[in-house]
């Protein structure tokens, strides 16, 4: 392998230094001798990680594919996704979370790690081979059912204490299913008048709420997926003033969009959970800042244009985000007043703590060449066409700040000069 | 004005403006040649996704007695996408050189979707969807009650019960919009779990009494109609107990002041959301409903394929 030399770039405790690579790791960070890369202005991160991402392969191809999600993730400065079970067939046993392992082997633009369902398909009804996933090649760490919830709660018990086992953490859709039947998007007087059955705010809260008072008791790590709410934000708040082992994530979209984006009844905003009201973004944002929100997620979820184009009943749930989370937290969180150190805490270091990628989330000496440089100074309008296969972008036209121009996956740039690079 | 989908997309000005074109047309139907040459060589289609004879009956009416021709289209759909999809749908009738597309639909939404995406160029008029908007019916409302008072300007300084099942009604929701739109103080009444998550906000006061709305002397008593399929378990104990509380009937319609206006949408359920005497009372403004109906939907169609005012 080659050797690489950054220079001059910014590290995110605000000093200048230059990089060396070699053979896959950073050999030394300082005053490197010799010619290298230029990197004046760049904010020089470790590589990013999402802890929720929908590659919808194996099964939903149409709408994306371990290959097109990976280069998207690529373009979006991460070196790590986590890919989200329900595929068909869900990634409930050890072969399938395999495939997908060497799927993103061979793809090679970001590490791709299998999340294993809580459930066999799903269906909420008994645990998936949630030991055989976890000894497996692909080892799996992270187990969710997202897309639904785990409502049974003696089911969510017996999964926490499956996955204490081997320090595995459960990821919950918390969305109680009872008070959402048909929910179309945020309870409340705008659902009223569109006449779009309501999500209320307490179908998410009282879920949350009763996972962190089953994580206190099984002691197990307890994930939440996207929280929308500042009630939610409150539930968090005082589970880790318990001293609860929970971690929540807050996505790009529900940090920056409203609930009056669905007057339009255009279907790229339909989502789940819902967009919610501005107080509720606030305090997103608020919790984010303070460190009740510990990562932000993507939930990128790609959908193929039929199952977006038509009525708003009809269309399917979801959102992408790998090629504008970075962009819409620098806008949140540096625009906030925050620093890049916890921007790298937020979206790199915490994500690859959660999900136990030991190789991920570090940018030292020895440590392997997962390194994202953004040109903190760039100004652009996002394209709704990304390297995704799928266009639902609810971004499009908006401008936001910064722009991805290194990713360094593993030694080997998979993007330059804002340019993805084809890894051969 | 292209569309209509959405009480919201209407001015004040724009409102009374269509109301006092509904109220010259409303003038054809007095004559002995019924019938006006504006839309000749115009294509209407009555886009059906949910049955509704008089809907589509009133639309096409209004639309023959404007020199369109008509095409009625029942279309299918399912909660789940199958088959031919809206867009497609859309994209031949107006290949079929449909200039207007009056579109019920049992989605809330489906209309505005037609009109901003730039699946078609024809006007798109919502007939109802799901229990979003049904924004012609608000239109023919207020002329009645326009009438009924001998006004030729807003509503201001009128009182308007809307009694029911709030909750499901699309014609409720239009009417609030448009009642607030022309200045008439609006109230709504109805069983606890039949009122919507802060409709408040719309501009609204909610009673949960009949008998107490009643007795705040109300200028017009619009009664919804009332599906009974749902007025039984989860919204409310049955369809007895429904009427008892909720029909305008007896010691209800006496309440109900000398100069009062008593408003249904059709098609009635006589005995259960109101009475016979009621409905035949000559307080009730039905059948002038009707007649406004086609008036309104004339002024409506012209507005969208003419571009222009009377």
């Amino acid at each position: 392998m080659t050797s690489i030399i950054l220079k001059n770039l910014t590290l995110p405790n605000g000093t200048g230094a230059d990089i060396a690579i070699e053979n896959g790791r950073i050999t030394q960070i300082g005053g490197v001798a010799g010619s290298g890369i230029d990197c004046s202005g760049l904010q020089a991160l470790p590589g990013f990680v999402d802890v929720h991402t929908h590659l919808r392969e194996p099964g939903f191809e149409a709408s994306e594919t371990i290959l097109s999600g990976s280069k998207s993730a690529a373009a979006g400065g991460y070196t790590a996704v986590m890919a989200m079970a329900n595929t068909s067939p869900v990634t409930d046993t050890p072969a399938i979370a395999d495939f997908i392992l060497d799927s993103g082997v061979k793809a090679g633009y970001v590490e791709v790690q299998p999340i294993g369902s809580v459930t066999k398909g799903l269906a909420g009804a008994e645990l998936s081979d949630i030991k055989g996933l976890s000894e497996s090649r692909s080892k799996v760490r992270m187990f969710s059912d997202d897309g639904v919830c785990v409502f049974d709660q003696n089911l969510m018990r017996e999964a926490l204490l499956a996955v204490k086992k081997f320090n595995g953490v459960i990821a919950q859709h918390a969305q109680d299913p009872t008070m959402t039947v048909g929910a179309q998007m945020n309870a409340g007087a705008l659902a009223t008048e569109l006449g779009l059955a309501g999500w209320p705010a307490e179908a998410e809260e009282s879920i949350i709420k009763r996972d962190a008072q089953l994580a206190e008791q099984t002691g197990s790590r307890l994930h939440i997926c996207h929280l929308t709410t500042a009630g939610a934000v409150e539930v968090v708040r005082w589970a880790k003033a318990r001293g609860i082992n929970i971690t929540a994530e807050v996505t790009p979209h529900h940090l920056l969009l409203t609930e009056e984006l669905v007057r339009s009844y255009d279907s790229v905003y339909k989502v789940n959970p819902p967009l919610r009201k501005l107080e509720d973004t606030l305090a997103l944002r608020e919790a984010l800042l303070d460190g009740t929100i510990d990562v932000l997620g993507t939930d990128h979820a790609p959908h193929s244009r039929e199952k977006k184009e038509c009525e708003w009943q009809n269309a399917a749930f979801g959102m992408v985000g790998l090629e504008h989370a970075a962009s819409v937290l620098q806008e949140v969180l540096i625009q906030g007043g925050a620093s890049w150190e916890r921007f790298a805490t937020i979206l790199s270091t915490k994500p690859a703590e959660i999900a136990g990628l030991e190789t991920q989330g570090k940018l030292s000496v020895g440590s392997v060449a997962n390194i994202t440089m953004i040109d903190p100074s760039a100004k652009r309008v996002i394209e709704r066409q990304t390297n995704s296969k799928s266009v639902n972008n609810p971004f499009a036209g908006i401008t936001l700040p910064g722009q991805i121009m290194h990713t360094i996956f593993q030694g080997r740039f998979t993007v330059m000069d804002s340019t993805l690079k084809e890894q051969l | 004005m292209r569309h209509l989908t959405s009480i919201r997309e209407l001015t004040k000005d724009a409102a009374i403006s269509l109301l006092d074109n509904a109220q010259q047309l409303s003038q054809v139907n007095d004559r002995e040649v019924k019938k006006l040459p504006a839309l000749r060589g115009k294509t209407v289609v009555n886009l059906f996704f949910e049955n509704s004879t008089r809907t589509r009956i009133s639309f096409e009416v209004a639309a023959k007695r404007l020199s369109a021709d008509v095409i009625n289209f029942s279309a299918e759909t399912s909660s789940v996408s199958k088959g031919e999809s809206l867009k497609d749908t859309a994209q031949t009738l107006e290949a079929l050189g449909a200039d207007a597309i009056v579109i019920r639909h049992p989605f809330s939404g489906a209309p505005k979707l037609l009109a901003d995406q730039d699946w078609i160029s024809a006007s798109v008029i919502n007939a109802g969807d799901g229990s979003h908007e049904h924004p012609t019916q608000a239109l023919l409302d207020a002329l009645t009650i326009r009438q009924g008072f001998g006004l030729n300007q807003d509503l201001s300084g009128l009182k308007v019960l809307i009694v029911g099942d709030i909750l499901h009604s699309r014609v409720a929701r239009s009417n609030i919009l448009l009642l607030n739109l022309l200045g008439a103080k609006v109230t709504v009444a109805g069983p606890q779990s039949l009122i919507p998550l802060g409709v408040e906000q719309m501009g609204v006061t909610v009673n949960n009494s009949f008998e107490d709305a009643l007795s705040d002397s109300p200028d017009a008593v619009m009664m919804l109609r009332v599906q009974k399929e749902r007025m039984q378990g989860e919204f409310f104990s049955s369809t007895v107990d429904y009427s008892k509380a909720w029909s305008l009937e007896g010691d209800r319609l006496d309440m109900v002041g000398k100069n009062a206006l008593i408003l249904h949408p059709g098609p009635m359920n006589r005995g259960f959301e109101i009475s016979s005497q009621a409905a035949d009372d000559p307080r009730s403004q039905v059948l002038r409903q009707v007649s406004n109906g086609v008036a309104v939907r004339m002024a409506v169609l012209y507005r969208c394929l003419s571009g222009e005012q009377l």
